[in-house]
């Protein structure tokens, strides 16, 4: 086996992407959840160039979406810690358990 | 076996592990840290893959921006050194089998899935055409997008202000 | 283009002046609206006179026969190249003189109102009120097809509900706006049944076709409505019987005349524009624009008699015994209605025989100078007295001289003494009665008599009866508007028996031998003056007599002051039966059957979203994983079960 499929590649981002979703299901600190989302994005990001190296290799297409998402991702982690941080001031707490009086 | 297979593996478990780590540690500083290499690790995987331009955008922002974003406001929120509190136990059972029963489904989907050869060609990233293309107004061009992007940054910037920002009391009457 | 094209403006003037004072008058015009209704309605009555000038004296008569002219024909709704509904104006001798009699009342009444209403708080909606029935009134006697009729038709009567009920703060006035209303409706679901039959079978809506379609013996129209048969009449006896039932509702025919004595709970001016000349005439009017049709169907013709006969003997009756003032003009306005109703019944279409026609809109016409007479004057005793009751009022002719002199006037004409005006037209009715039916006849004879008698109770009662000094000697007798409008229209009262009526306005549109009858003439008038005779004796001056004359008619007396008991047998009908019967199970079905089951929809509902809303825990961690399990669940669902 001297070659590396494309799916031994996307096993690897499979796997990360349900690690990402375990912390963002059982995770209650938002910065932890905000972590774990960081992870499911980098897992996308590795789908889209193995997806254009093994199946494309004459594009550049999944390169710029990767470039993008990055760049997004960073623009959500930024407004997502703006909102913690207003949370931590109402509520002082980031514990989304404590942040539950959106309901009936 | 060739070297890069091995590179391979040890670069996905790595990851893997870190990132188990990232979504288990008790500690939040410890979970930022192994966030930290499975950042570096995914660059590194992009290293291997050939695109150098991506894996170096990945350190910059995320390992250079992002994480040491989140690290701040850890200091800014939190007590470091205490434990974050367990779980629910019943949440996580719950997750655990839907993950488990979503990560089977979907490698099952993908383990069948014959993916066609695509035709000989050399998998070159020149970072030259990364920005010709990216600035391109032809037909395959991003510009578009680019310049979408660079009015979510802007505007992402000016919400985290004003979210962020503290707001005066006002004279005479409370919020 | 018609030369008559500005009749068009004779309804349309009014309905302007609504709009603005209905619109504008409360805010911004107040009290200066009652000149803004005056001068519209002066310039639609100036129209109306103009219109009948030309009509009658210059190019109505063709040939000697007076034409209907289109004067205005504008299709509204097309339904399929044949059948279409107009709006249209239909001028024809009757039309013509109704015009001039509505607005030339209405401009009255307008003028009066200025002094009997100065003061009211909703001054500007009162005068907006009445322009609107002015209008309708106007639109439903030029109405040149069926369809636009039962459109003013329903108009008059959303209008009088307005102006009866005008002092809504009264509950009896809210009542017998109420009455009115459902009464005329109640009729006017008969007038609609009645005008889709004929309308069904000639296929026609417009007068002029559906008249000469279903006259003419022999064409197709003709025959079918009458080969159509149901429960034993003919389709044509149907139509004209249910069109009947509408006119009857309107013009307070027995027994449907419940309404009519309620009405006056209006402003006293707004039951003289009812009475003379608007609403109850409608009725009338109906059935003598539909007369060529009812005179072929002797069925009809002979209910429309002994219903207009009846009506008048039983409203004389029930008027003798009436103590308000008001009631017993409502009554004797039945009974003149039922007058020219059995006057329609008895004549006959063309020619001689067509006198009935000719006497029925002749007493119209007299009896709208009349009656409208008398109801301002009872408005300007008052205003002036502040009571109705005639027991309170006595000894006003020395206070009250211009409304004694008209009162006395008017009370003259509808007694039916010559030379004023209800003579005349008392005459041509009593012939046409005379050489039909003897027992018509008879019943009009006493009829007139009784009327004799219980005007001239009414205006001894008012003005003589005993002396009144009131203290207050600077009473006034009623603003200048009050006056005027009386002297006015005791002048009309006085000589309108002179206009040639008879040779206007007949059956066929040729004109007819004035012929009066002297001979003829002196039994009724001998009746009238036994009837003044009486009155005087009885009532001249305040003694026991009257009472005497009561105790000895007992129950006969106690049952005509009930009216009859028919507005109790009303009562019984709709509260026992109706109610009782229909409207309790109705309303228990409403209340557990249908109210149950939305009831119960809502407490399902309720249930099942109080047993789920606990998914709806906040927690966006359960949000995240329903949502993943969900997804999970599709992509399962569309790649294994539904092979996508």
């Amino acid at each position: 086996m001297n070659e590396i499929s494309i799916t031994q590649i996307l096993f690897v981002s499979t796997a990360l992407f349900f690690i990402g979703m375990y912390g963002l299901f059982t995770r209650r600190n938002m910065i932890t959840m905000l972590m774990a989302i960081e992870i499911i994005l980098n897992s996308v990001n590795i789908n889209f160039v193995a997806f254009n190296k093994y199946l494309y290799p004459g594009k550049l297409d999944g390169v710029f979406f990767t470039i993008f998402i990055i760049t997004i991702a960073a623009a959500e982690a930024a407004m997502a810690i703006a909102i913690i941080i207003n949370l931590y001031r109402s509520h002082h707490s980031i514990d989304v358990e404590d942040a539950e009086e959106m309901k009936y | 076996m060739h070297a890069s297979v091995i590179i391979f593996y040890i670069l996905s478990a790595f990851i893997l592990g870190a990132a188990l780590l990232a979504v288990t540690a008790r500690k939040i500083f410890r979970s930022a840290i192994f966030l930290l290499f499975t950042l570096i690790g995914t660059a590194a995987l992009f290293f291997w893959m050939g695109v150098e331009f991506v894996a170096a955008v990945q350190i910059i922002i995320y390992v250079g921006g992002i994480v040491v974003l989140i690290i701040f406001s850890i200091f800014l929120t939190q007590k470091s050194g205490e434990e974050m509190p367990k779980p629910l136990r019943n949440r996580s059972l719950f997750s655990v089998l839907a993950l488990l029963f979503g990560f089977a489904f979907t490698y099952h989907l993908i383990y069948k899935y014959r993916f066609e050869q695509p035709a000989p060609h050399v998998f070159n990233v020149k970072v030259s055409d990364i920005g010709t293309q990216m600035l391109s107004t032809t037909e395959h061009g991003f510009v578009l997008p680019f310049e979408v992007v660079s009015i979510l940054l802007l505007a992402s910037m000016i919400g985290c202000i004003v979210i962020a920002m503290k707001i005066k009391p006002m004279e005479g009457n409370e919020i | 283009m018609s030369p008559y094209f500005f009749v068009m403006l004779v309804p349309l003037l009014p309905l302007v002046s609504f709009c603005i004072l209905g619109l504008f008058g409360r805010k911004y015009i107040k009290t200066t609206s009652g000149t803004l209704g005056v001068i519209s309605l002066f310039i639609s009555a100036l129209l109306s006179l103009y219109t009948a000038y030309r009509y009658f004296f210059i190019d109505g008569k063709v040939n000697g026969i007076y034409q209907h002219i289109i004067a205005l024909k504008y299709t509204w709704l097309q339904f399929s190249p044949r059948v279409s509904i107009d709006m249209g104006i239909l001028l024809d001798p009757i039309s013509v003189m109704m015009i001039v009699i509505v607005s030339f009342i209405s401009l009255m009444v307008h003028i009066f109102s200025l002094g009997y209403m100065k003061g009211e708080e909703r001054f500007a909606i009162y005068y907006a009120f009445l322009s609107l029935f002015t209008f309708s009134m106007l639109g439903l006697v030029l109405s040149s097809n069926i369809f636009q009729i039962y459109i003013f038709w329903e108009l008059v009567g959303i209008s009088s509900f307005l102006l009866i009920g005008f002092y809504f703060e009264n509950p009896s006035a809210v009542t017998a706006s109420n009455k009115a209303f459902i009464v005329t409706r109640f009729a006017d679901f008969g007038f609609l049944i009645g005008i889709l039959i004929l309308a069904f079978y000639s296929g026609t809506l417009d007068f002029g076709t559906l008249i000469e379609r279903l006259t003419t013996a022999g064409s197709s129209q003709y025959i079918d409505i009458h080969s159509a048969t149901f429960l034993g009449a003919s389709m044509l006896t149907w139509g004209l019987g249910l069109v009947f039932i509408g006119g009857a509702g309107k013009s307070a025919m027995f027994p449907l005349h419940i309404w009519l004595p309620d009405a006056m709970e209006g402003p006293t001016p707004v039951s003289a524009l009812i009475h003379a000349a608007t609403m109850v005439v409608a009725g009338v009017f109906l059935v003598a624009r539909l007369f060529p049709v009812f005179s072929i169907d002797l069925t009809v013709l002979q209910i429309v008699t002994w219903v207009g006969a009846f009506s008048a003997l039983f409203a004389a009756v029930v008027a003798c015994t009436q103590t308000d003032i008001k009631r017993v003009l409502a009554f004797s306005t039945m009974s003149q209605i039922g007058f020219m109703m059995f006057s329609l019944g008895v004549s006959k279409y063309g020619g001689e025989s067509g006198l009935g026609y000719t006497g029925s809109m002749f007493h119209l016409f007299t009896h709208a100078f009349f009656k409208s007479l008398l109801f301002l004057g009872a408005g300007a005793v008052i205003h002036f007295a502040h009571t109705n009751d005639i027991r309170d009022l006595g000894g006003l002719r020395k206070l009250m001289p211009v409304t004694h002199l008209s009162f006395l006037i008017a009370c003259l004409a509808i007694a039916g003494i010559p030379p004023f005006s209800g003579f005349f037209s008392k005459e041509d009715i009593l012939m046409a009665a005379y050489h039909s039916d003897k027992i018509i006849y008879a019943i009009a004879v006493l009829t007139s008599a009784l009327t004799a008698f219980y005007m001239f109770r009414l205006y001894y009662s008012v003005f003589w009866k005993r002396d009144i000094h009131l203290h207050d000697k600077n009473h006034e007798e009623g603003t200048l508007s009050m006056r005027l409008t009386l002297v006015i229209l005791a002048v009309c009262t006085a000589f309108a028996g002179f206009v040639p009526v008879s040779s206007w306005i007949t059956s066929d549109g040729a004109p007819l031998e004035s012929h009066i009858d002297i001979v003829f003439s002196v039994f009724p008038v001998l009746m009238a003056l036994t009837g003044i005779g009486l009155a005087t004796y009885l009532y001249k001056t305040e003694n026991r007599r009257p009472q005497i004359i009561t105790s000895a008619f007992g129950s006969l007396y106690r049952a005509a002051y009930r009216k009859f008991y028919i507005d109790e047998l009303y009562l019984f009908i709709t509260r026992k039966i109706i109610f009782n019967g229909i409207g309790r199970p109705a309303a228990w079905f409403d209340k557990n059957i249908v109210d149950g089951f939305m009831n119960g929809l809502a407490t399902t509902t309720a249930k099942i979203s109080g047993l789920i809303k606990g998914l709806q825990s906040g927690k966006v961690q359960n949000y995240a994983l329903y949502f993943f399990g969900g997804i999970i669940a599709l992509a399962v669902l569309f790649i294994y079960v539904l092979n996508y």
